[in-house]
């Protein structure tokens, strides 16, 4: 899934809440992610740490699926950033 | 249409429930209404007095192949993705009414992530439309 905004714009943005799901394996990354999402208010970015490769195409089809706006992937040191906007 | 995923489990070995959790978890993330009717097998591994314990693993994968990995974790892997799934989604779990006799099994007996028991026809209504897979 194409990031809409660009890698500079990505790293300025200040999640409202951080989603540690590093160490997990698939499904609980995503599992960690729609409890995240419940938990702020809509509008609200969450950011997903996982140390799965996966996780990013997997939050990526669930945003599209379920409405929320996949913001990009920042990669980090022996893991990845996901960022998603809250919509719905 | 309906976009629901139904889930027939008959077999009772942890690598099958867990390949099952992780669908049925996986579609409760993405807003999808899941069922999961127990059968068999399957049914006896959601007996509360050994829902902890190692059911084994699936004949086929017991052939020259290294499953330590899998058995050491045993059932709380499965389990666990299952209640996650059940937190974050809209999940029903039942015992068939009919598999229940036939195990000799009362519906007291299962851990309480089962729900309730029930007949095959109150599942094909509540699959109806959806998707239907059999584990």
């Amino acid at each position: 899934m194409p990031a809409t905004i660009t890698e500079s714009e990505l790293e300025a943005i200040t999640a409202d809440k951080v989603v540690d799901a590093r160490g997990a394996a698939c499904p609980g990354p995503l599992l960690e992610a729609k409890k995240g999402m419940g938990s702020v208010p809509v509008g609200a970015v969450i950011e997903i740490w996982s140390s799965d490769p996966v996780t990013k195409s997997d939050i990526g089809a669930w945003s599209a699926k379920v409405g929320h706006a996949f913001l990009g992937v920042i990669v980090a040191d022996g893991y990845e950033r996901v960022l998603v906007r809250r919509q719905k | 249409m309906s976009d629901s995923l139904s889930l027939v489990l008959f077999s009772g070995t942890d690598d099958k429930l867990m390949a099952a959790a992780t669908l049925a978890a996986g579609a409760a993330a993405m807003d999808r209404p899941v069922n999961v009717l127990l059968m068999f097998w399957a049914l006896d591994a959601f007996r509360a007095d050994r829902i902890a314990t190692a059911h084994g693993l699936a004949y086929d994968a017991a052939r020259s192949r290294p499953t330590e990995p899998v058995e050491k974790v045993g059932a709380l892997p499965w389990l666990e993705t299952f209640r996650q799934a059940k937190e974050i989604g809209e999940m029903s779990i039942r015992a068939c009414s009919g598999s229940l006799d036939t195990l000799g099994l009362d519906p007291t007996e299962l851990d309480p992530i089962v729900d309730s028991a029930g007949g095959i026809a109150s599942f094909l209504m509540a699959a109806e439309g959806g998707q239907i897979l059999f584990i």
